[in-house]
Formats: C-alpha cells, sequence, structure tokens
C-alpha cells in the first residue's frame, strides 16, 4: 500500500510541517501515538531502544523517556527526552512542548520545540498532520551545526549531546 | 576573531540580514535601506556575520557585495534532511505496529 509522507520545511516560521497516512483507524492511531506501551515500540530509531520512564498523558502531564543504546540498561540512561502535554482533544488532536531533561525531568536547557499532531480518519486510513515549531531559529542553527558530526546515527543521543554543547558554551 | 553561529542568529536584525542575502547578494547600502537603523548598525551586524564565517564577500567594481555563504546554511539542510529520515524510519515502525495490533483485534 502506497502511504502518503510529506515532510515540508518553512525554515521563515521555524517550522517542519509532517503529513503521513496510516492503514488503520483514528483510535488505534491516536493510541499508538499517546500510550507509552505503544510509543515505546516505534518511536526509538534502530539500533536504540526506548525506555519510558514516566507517561502521564493529560493536559498538565508529561512524558518522560530515554534512547537507550544497544547493550546499554535503561538505568545508566541520563539524557532523557520530556514531552509536556498542553492541550488534548481526544482522538483530534494534542499539542505538546518538547526539550530535554535529565532523569528527574528538570530541563537541561531553554531550547524546545512546539509540536502539535492531528488526526483525520479516511477510509481505512488514518491521516496524521504534524507541525514542529522550533522557539528559536538558532536551535535550529545549532542543531545543525553541532547535531550530527559522529554521523548516522541522528538520533537524540546526538541532539542531547548538542544541546549539552549549547548549554556549556554559553 | 571567529565567532559562535549563536551569536550570530540570536539577534533578529542578523537573522533578517541573513533572510535578505540569502535571496541576492547585495551591498552595505542596500542592506541598510530595509532596515530603519543606523549605516553604522548594520556595518556592525555584517562584521559579526563575516566573523561567524556566514558573509562572503564579493568585489564587483567599487561595489562590495555581501552574499551568504551556502555550505554553512547547508548544515541546516543536512540536518533536516536526517530528521525527516529519523520520521521516516519512526513510521516505518509504526506501519509494523499498526500491521500487528489490527491482526491481533480480528
Amino acid at each position: 500500500m502506497n502511504l502518503l509522507f510529506d515532510f515540508t520545511v518553512d525554515k521563515a516560521a521555524k517550522t517542519i510541517y509532517i503529513t503521513r497516512e496510516f492503514a488503520a483507524d483514528q483510535d488505534l492511531v491516536w493510541d499508538a501515538f499517546t500510550k507509552a506501551e505503544f510509543l515505546d515500540k516505534w518511536q526509538a530509531p534502530k539500533p536504540y531502544t526506548l525506555y519510558t520512564k514516566e507517561m502521564d498523558f493529560r493536559v498538565g502531564g508529561r512524558w518522560l523517556y530515554a534512547m537507550v543504546a544497544p547493550g546499554m540498561s535503561p538505568e545508566t540512561a541520563h539524557q532523557y527526552s520530556m514531552v509536556e502535554y498542553l492541550e488534548i482533544r481526544p482522538k483530534t488532536s494534542f499539542s505538546t512542548r518538547n526539550t530535554f531533561a535529565d532523569e528527574n525531568g528538570n530541563p537541561r536547557t531553554n531550547a524546545f520545540s512546539l509540536v502539535k499532531n492531528t488526526f483525520k480518519q479516511g477510509n481505512g486510513i488514518t491521516t496524521v498532520y504534524i507541525e514542529k515549531r522550533f522557539e528559536d531559529l538558532a536551535v535550529l542553527e545549532m542543531m545543525a551545526t553541532l547535531g550530527f558530526k559522529e554521523g548516522t546515527i541522528a538520533g537524540f543521543g546526538n541532539l542531547d549531546e548538542l544541546f549539552r554543547n549549547l548549554v556549556t558554551s554559553k | 576573531m571567529r565567532r559562535d553561529i549563536f551569536q550570530a542568529i540570536a539577534d533578529p536584525t542578523r537573522r533578517a540580514i541573513l533572510v535578505l542575502i540569502a535571496v541576492q547578494a547585495m551591498t552595505p547600502n542596500a542592506i541598510a535601506e530595509h532596515f530603519d537603523i543606523t549605516r553604522q548598525s548594520i556595518s556592525k551586524h555584517l562584521r559579526v556575520l563575516s566573523e561567524c564565517d556566514l558573509l562572503a564577500k564579493k568585489q564587483d567594481g567599487r561595489e562590495i557585495f555581501y552574499e551568504l555563504k551556502i555550505d554553512k546554511m547547508k548544515e541546516i539542510d543536512t540536518w533536516l534532511d536526517q530528521f525527516r529520515k529519523i520520521m521516516e524510519e519512526r513510521f516505518q515502525n509504526l506501519d509494523q505496529l499498526l500491521f500487528t495490533l489490527k491482526n491481533k483485534g480480528k
């Protein structure tokens, strides 16, 4: 099946727009985006696995997770990503504020992005629209200049590294 | 002096200058016309951008044109490209998960 995937960048608006179709009903796709047991199964780029430390999917709640490198145990993870839930319209959309944190959910940096995920039911297909806005072009720029030096693993480990550099270089 | 790229774009005027010269090479005067600040301030911003290695100078007769150093900006595109690939891979993981879940439900 040919599922639509569109990835558009508006640098002036500091926003990335992603559209993706999934061959499942809205309820299921919604669960896959909002329940830790499912997120753990698809969010990590290989060969990483995802470890959820906390998940509280409601407005004001947060998801605290780490990418775990192969051969490492979750206990040794100290680079966490934090997703705070700002607005939830069940099955339809939710908005988050994403940042980097330590294992207790203390933000590691002031840099963050705002993300809105919207779900639309079609005929046996659900379309998900993701809008990811960076708070500042500088953040995007720093990701570009400092991140991904290490090559292809391009995952969040690198972004963590990058933000660590960003914070200490100030 | 070499500066951090972060300094270059921490300032809204400098970001606006980058956007302007990304479209076409411009003289300092032409750049200054777009802003309601002194020519001296524009020169200062251009100096910072040069020190951040974001500007290339081109001499054309008596005029000096500033243009964007593409290599530096390409790093953003590289990052975006990587991010796109991560998202693609994630979504393929999700396709598989959804397939598994649907079959389980039957």
